[in-house]
Order: structure tokens, then sequence, then C-alpha cells
């Protein structure tokens, strides 16, 4: 039976952080948490696999205990499997600390395709995905739009160009990252809820995982936030009425000092 | 690892179908004000399948020197292809800061790189500096654009980040420029090579998400009709911007739902939004107030648009759109 990992993300719903108009700050109280949009393409796709070649489906994350919730979800969903990896030797993480963990795990794992989100949206990197794959020494394809599988081994995937689109073979083992476009995901059915919550997340702190514990957290992480900031609160602008000869004149010097034009 | 014998500012000279990508000339820009506070050089990585002649192109932008790589294997990009050619680049010459474009390309080799070397990789930067440390500082939106966080990588060599195409800008030619141009062969694990192309398709007409949008030209009520709407459009042809609309364009039809502003339809941060004849009503406000310079354009200096807009303007758009596009057609020029 064809085995995928599927590694998820619970990201605040971006969408919904606003700014406090009075500080300039984030405003992230009340803010929902969710499975990454791209990473639930993943999980569908992987889930369709399940439907037409009866894989074994394991959802991974890392994150804080709280993250538990997205992996009923994807119990709910179909997952056969969740792992939660949860420790405090993983705070702190950048990109590529947070890849070493998730390879860790998977090198505990059995698999023939690890998919992943292309990219989560508190990020944007799109980089743990990539990361991973060379980590474990297996071909990634990025982007994937569409996959299908010959019954044999052999992925092909559509991957999305800023042209166009190319069509990629890869074999079986493989990481594959997935944007959220790829499919419409399904919606959990009762009993798959109720089922989920009989389920077990499996709990892996780092002495479960294959990894040198420098490479971890904050200490294994090479990019650190030097600051971090809001762009500021919008000062008030400046208001003309004039004729529109004018008028013209104005905005063509305005862009110029914005360096637009 | 002995930060001081990493040197030089490296930038991924990414081509496709032969054709240097535009970002590569604004990441050499960028590159030449770093190299310039470090005192040191601006080398491109060139690889591909007969582009040697596209050294010449890269010097004259900015470059000191340009490693080429020429072979069939490169012809197409092909993520271990690359990883192998550009990871034996960088562990030949010790670069310092190694930039990419933060497109699909450089979006997939950066990363598989910076696990491969082990360093640090900041993805989308908007602003790149040196410190007094001579660290590279590099400023990223997060959040979905609502949190700057500038990013440090102190200590580990290359510091490399993906930069996003149209923000950082390009040095005028330099024709005649003076650089050294060196061919490199790369020794090839074929064994690892797992994926092939089957099918490159250049889709005519990709379906535009205005949320990417780096300029957005936005029209309202009081542009009217279809007509003022291809007023509008020329408008946005020569700012190289998208069109989108209000609510009330969307639904009279003009244009189509994927191009709509506001809480029904798309949340929008672009560097220039321009809110033409919108009068702002709160659910258009929710999607655009995050721009980051907002010029509007509006008969009624009282309406809320003004609120938000860094630049207001009162008077008629259909009389100052074709003013304004005419203008910039002869500031082109």
């Amino acid at each position: 039976m064809m085995k995928i990992v599927v590694c998820i993300k619970q990201v605040p719903d971006t969408n919904e952080i606003k700014i406090n108009q009075v500080t300039g700050t984030l405003i992230r109280e009340g803010v929902p948490s969710i499975m990454n949009p791209d990473d639930k393409g993943g999980l569908e796709m992987a889930l369709s696999l399940k439907d037409k070649y009866n894989a074994h489906v394991t959802v991974i994350t890392m994150g804080p205990p709280q993250a538990d919730s997205i992996l009923r979800e994807a119990l709910a969903l179909g997952a056969d499997r969740a792992i939660l990896l949860t420790d405090r030797k993983f705070a702190g993480a950048d990109t590529l600390a947070t890849s070493h963990a998730l390879a860790g795990a998977l090198k505990r794992l059995e698999w023939d395709l690890i998919l992943t989100g292309r990219q989560a949206i508190d990020g944007d990197t799109a980089q743990v995905g990539p990361q991973i794959a060379e980590h474990l020494s297996i071909p990634q394809v990025t982007y994937a739009e569409d996959l299908t599988y010959d019954g044999n081994r052999v992925f092909t995937v559509r991957k999305q160009s800023e042209e166009g689109y190319q069509i990629l073979e890869v074999e079986s083992p493989a990481l594959i990252t997935v944007l959220a476009t790829a499919n419409k995901p399904r919606y959990m059915s009762v009993k798959g809820i109720v089922e989920a919550f009989n389920k077990e997340v499996e709990i892996w702190g780092a002495d479960k995982i294959e990894i040198d514990e420098e490479k971890l957290g904050l200490k294994g992480s090479p990019t650190k936030v030097y600051k971090a900031f809001t762009k500021g609160l919008r000062a008030a602008g400046q208001l003309y009425e004039v004729e529109s000869e004018e008028a013209v004149g104005i905005i063509i010097s305005k862009l110029k000092e914005k360096f637009i034009v | 690892m002995d930060i001081k014998s990493y040197k030089d500012v490296f930038v991924f000279a990414e081509q496709r179908e032969g054709v240097v990508q535009p970002v590569v000339f604004e990441l050499i820009g960028k590159a030449r004000d770093l190299a310039n506070s470090l005192g040191e050089k601006v080398v491109a990585i060139l690889p591909g399948y007969n582009i040697s002649d596209k050294a010449k192109d890269l010097i004259e932008y900015g470059a000191d020197k340009v490693i080429y790589i020429d072979t069939p294997e490169l012809k197409d990009y092909l993520t271990e292809q690359y990883a192998q050619t550009i990871y034996q680049v960088i562990k030949e010459f010790n670069p310092s800061i190694v930039l990419f474009g933060a497109t699909t390309i450089g979006r997939d080799l950066g990363p598989r790189l910076s696990a491969r070397l082990e360093t640090g990789l900041t993805a989308d930067c908007t602003k790149l500096d040196i410190s007094e440390e001579k660290n590279l500082l590099m400023t990223r939106p997060a959040f979905g654009g609502n949190l700057m966080a500038t990013i440090l990588c102190k200590d580990h060599r290359p510091q490399m980040s993906t930069v996003r195409p149209g923000v950082m800008k390009k040095r005028s030619r330099e024709v005649g420029r003076n650089g050294e141009v060196i061919k490199y062969v790369p020794q090839f694990d074929a064994a690892q090579f797992k994926v092939k192309i089957i099918e490159t398709v250049t889709e005519k007409k990709k379906l535009i998400d205005i949320a990417d949008a780096k300029i957005l030209v936005s029209g309202g009520r009081g542009v009217g009709t279809r007509e003022g709407f291809e007023k509008l459009k020329e408008l946005a042809k020569v700012l190289n911007a998208e069109v989108s609309a209000s609510r009330a364009m969307v639904d009279a039809g003009v244009l189509g739902h994927e191009r709509q502003v506001g809480q029904t339809g798309k949340t929008v941060r672009p560097d220039l939004y321009f809110a033409l004849g919108i009068s702002g009503a709160i659910q258009h406000l929710a999607g655009m107030e995050e721009s980051d310079f907002i010029v509007a354009i509006n008969k009624d200096k009282y309406a809320p648009i003004f609120h938000v807009a860094d630049l207001g303007i009162v008077g008629d758009v259909n009389k100052i759109i074709p003013l304004l596009t005419e203008r910039l057609v002869k500031e082109e020029k």
C-alpha cells in the first residue's frame, strides 16, 4: 500500500488580522487559528489518492499543544494517523531548524510520497518543503496544481509557473508542495468528527526524532529576527482641489517622488 | 566558520529559454549598492545552455564578474541540476551574500540550497541593507503583509535571500562597461536527476490575481460607463498596472468578480493604489486601506476615500484620467 505523509501547519487566519489604528500594532486576539490553506490542498491530494489507490495517510505538524486541533480535523477528513511534534527544544525555529525537526521525524516514518503546502500564510516563505526534501535526499516538485499517479511509482505533476505551467514526472519517493487552488477540500463528515476524537494523536518530542539537537529551535536557526514592526499608521494625506491640468502635474510629481515613474 | 573569508555579493542570473529574467537586473542593481558599501564585488552566476553571450548584459547593468556555466543539462531549470551547479560555485568562490529572484524558480532553488549549505535564507525581501557590523539586513513582510520583519544571518555564510521582482531598481545600462567573464564546469552526479520535464506550456492569458499586483488602477461608479473603463485601462497599461473595481462596477458587469476589491472581493496591498471615482464605502476601504500609497480622485470632496488617501484630488475622473495617461506617455519618452 502506498504510504503518504502530509506536513501541515496551524496558522492564524491572516485575513482576520487587523492593525490597531491608534497604536499601529497587530491585533492578534480573537484571530482564529486554521489549517494552512496550501497544506489543506496537500491533505486533499493525499486523501484523493487514498480514495483511488487505498493509500495510508499520516499527517504531521510541529507546533504548540493546541495544534492538536488541525490534526483532529485531518483525522476527521480521513487521515489514518496523526503526529504532533511538540517540545520546547523546537521553539524559536526558523525555516531551516523547522525542516530539520520535520525531516528528523520523517526519518522515523515510512513513506512513498511526502506532501506539504507550497507555503504558509503567516510566513509565506515556501522554504520548509524543499528543505525537508534536501535533508531526506529525495527529489522535490514545488507549486503543484495537479497530480496524477500511474499506479506504478510514477507521479505526474502539473507545476504552476509565471508563464503557464509545466508537466513534470517524478518517481517515488518524492516530496511535492501543493497549492490551495489544486483542489477543493472535502468537508468533515459527522462520522469522521466522532471518530477523530476517539483516535489517538501521537505526541513526539525531540527525543523521538532522528536529529542532532544542535540543529533544532533557536539554536539551530541561522536566521534571527532583528526587529519586527508594523508599517505604521497612515498619515493624513493631502487634498487638492485644482484644475485638471494642475492635478495631473501634482500626481506625476508624487509618483516620481515614490520612484514609480 | 571564518566569516571574514567570505566575500562578494553574488546574484543568481535566472534565465528562461535563454532570456535573462528582468528581476536579475534589479538584483544586480541592489547588489551594486551592497557591494559598494562593503567594498566588494558584484558577481553574477549564469547557468544555462548557449548563454555565454548574455554575460555582457549582466556586466553593463553593474556586475563586475560573471561566472557562466554552459551545458545542455542546464538548458531548462530543474531543481537538482541547478542545485548541484550553484552549490559547487558557492563552495568554490565563498560569497558573503547570494541573492535570488523570488520567482517560482528562485523560490524552488533557494531553500534547496540553503539546506544543502546549512545556511539561512530569507524569503521575498523587499529591502536589503548592510548593518554597521557589515551584516546583511533583510526586511520582508509577514502575516500577510501586516507585519514587517528585519532578519539577520550573522553566524552563517553565505547570507541568502530571495527578492520580490519589481521591488529593487535596476541601474541604467552602461554600454561598454568592462568586467571579468569566466567559465565554470561543474561535476554532475546524474544519479540524483530524478525529475523529468514532459512539457512546458505558456498560457497566453494567465489569470491575474489582483492581490499580487504592485500597482492597481481601480474604478468605481464615478468612472461610470464601459467607455470610461476603457480610458482607465489605458492608464493601467501605461503604469504597468492591473485594473480592479469597486463592487458597483462588478455588479454592473463592467469587470469580473475576480477583480473586485473589498470585503466581498479581494483584499489588496499594492505599492500604489489608484481609487478613481470610488467614494470609499467601508467595505471597499477594508479591502484596500493597507496599500502603501493611495491616490484618490473623486468629485465629492467629502468622500470617505479621502480619509485613507495619501494624495487626494477633488475633480472629474473622466477628464483627469486621459490627461494623466497622456502625460505619462510623454514622460516615458
